[in-house]
């Protein structure tokens, strides 16, 4: 099924050789942006697959979202309880597999990633300690991820940004380990609106198919609801990318 | 019924958000005696009957695994506290 904008054109004219590719969205007890990454799938011509954090099998999907929001709480620390959810399991097992299942981990899942060991580093709270919502810039670093083949190389996208522990931090040697090897893939520009290390936004596993960032591209996906700039459609190049990937078109 | 304290701090060279919130708010209070204030986590596991030397390894794997996330935090302190 491919979902229609609610006003305005199709963002994209999405291929209907695309609609094959499944595209699971995990939601935990918590999750609160699931349903926005799952129509961002649809919107981008994929299908979306709910699945619930007790599921014990993957059900067959061609790559994995984990959205954003407050799962468990953010008890313990932010995506501690979720890492050890049996769906988890599955996940941790297929992004190391040989198939590199492609998996994206937004916010909250970013946090989920990161406490899974999928991604070095940590988020700690940020470091004015507030809640920030905005419109975010961010410099995509790493246009060869399973994630972000549909843009250029240090192109600049704008999507919302919303978290209070989004201060992603890790020691020198892995920070300087990420630039060397290329896995820093979004930066923030103009401002850096937690104080993340080296204004790290997001980052990518050496394979490339495992992605994690605290802005939310799902936010900005359809004309008249994401950012006012830049048609609001920036974070759409996401979900293309991985489902041209998957359908073995990427460039 | 014992319980096994487990204490869990931020890693010394990372810095406390919380923490530096705190030392700003001290002095409003009158409190000006502190320098810096650090904020970590306490937690109490129950055990019903003895504490084992297996059990107590099962808190400090559990203390290491799930209750603190080593790239931020250290467990600093884990100990047998009787009721």
């Amino acid at each position: 099924m491919t979902e229609l904008p609610l006003i305005g054109d199709a963002p994209v004219a999405a291929e209907s050789r695309l609609n094959g590719a499944k595209i699971g969205v995990v939601t935990f007890p918590g999750t609160l942006d699931d349903r926005d990454a799952a129509r961002a799938v649809r919107l981008a011509g994929g299908t979306a697959v709910a699945l619930w954090h007790a599921d014990t099998e993957l059900a067959d999907v061609d790559a994995v979202v984990i959205p954003g929001g407050f799962s468990y709480g953010d008890y313990l620390r932010a995506g501690a309880i979720s890492r050890f959810a049996p769906l988890m399991s599955k996940i941790i097992d297929a992004a190391n597999s040989d198939a590199k299942l492609p998996v994206l981990g937004i916010c909250n899942g970013f946090q989920i990633l990161t406490e899974s060991h999928l991604l070095p580093g940590s988020m700690i709270k940020n470091d004015h300690l507030k809640f920030l919502c905005r419109d975010q810039v961010l410099r995509v670093e790493n246009n060869t991820t399973a994630w972000t083949t549909d843009y250029e190389a240090g192109q600049e996208i704008l999507v919302p940004l919303k978290n209070q522990d989004g201060q992603y931090i890790a020691d020198e040697k892995t920070l300087d380990a990420l630039e060397a090897e290329g896995r820093v893939a979004f930066r923030y520009v103009g401002f850096n609106p937690n104080g993340s290390r080296r204004d790290i936004a997001g980052i990518t596993n050496a394979a490339g198919n495992v992605v994690g960032l605290m802005p939310h591209p799902e936010h900005a996906v359809e004309p008249g609801f994401g950012p006012e700039s830049n048609a609001g459609t920036d974070g759409l190049g996401f979900f293309t990318s991985v489902l041209n990937k998957i359908v073995g078109g990427a460039k | 019924m014992p319980r096994i304290v487990v204490d869990v701090m931020p890693k010394p060279e990372i810095l406390d958000p919380q923490g530096k919130a705190i030392v700003g708010a001290l002095p409003r209070l009158g409190f000006t005696g502190f320098s810096a204030v650090r904020q970590g986590k306490r937690f109490e596991l129950t055990v019903d009957g003895e504490v084992t030397d297996a059990i107590l390894a099962q808190a400090r794997e559990a203390a290491e695994t799930l209750l603190s996330n080593p790239v931020i935090e250290d467990v600093v302190n884990v100990e047998v506290v009787e009721a």
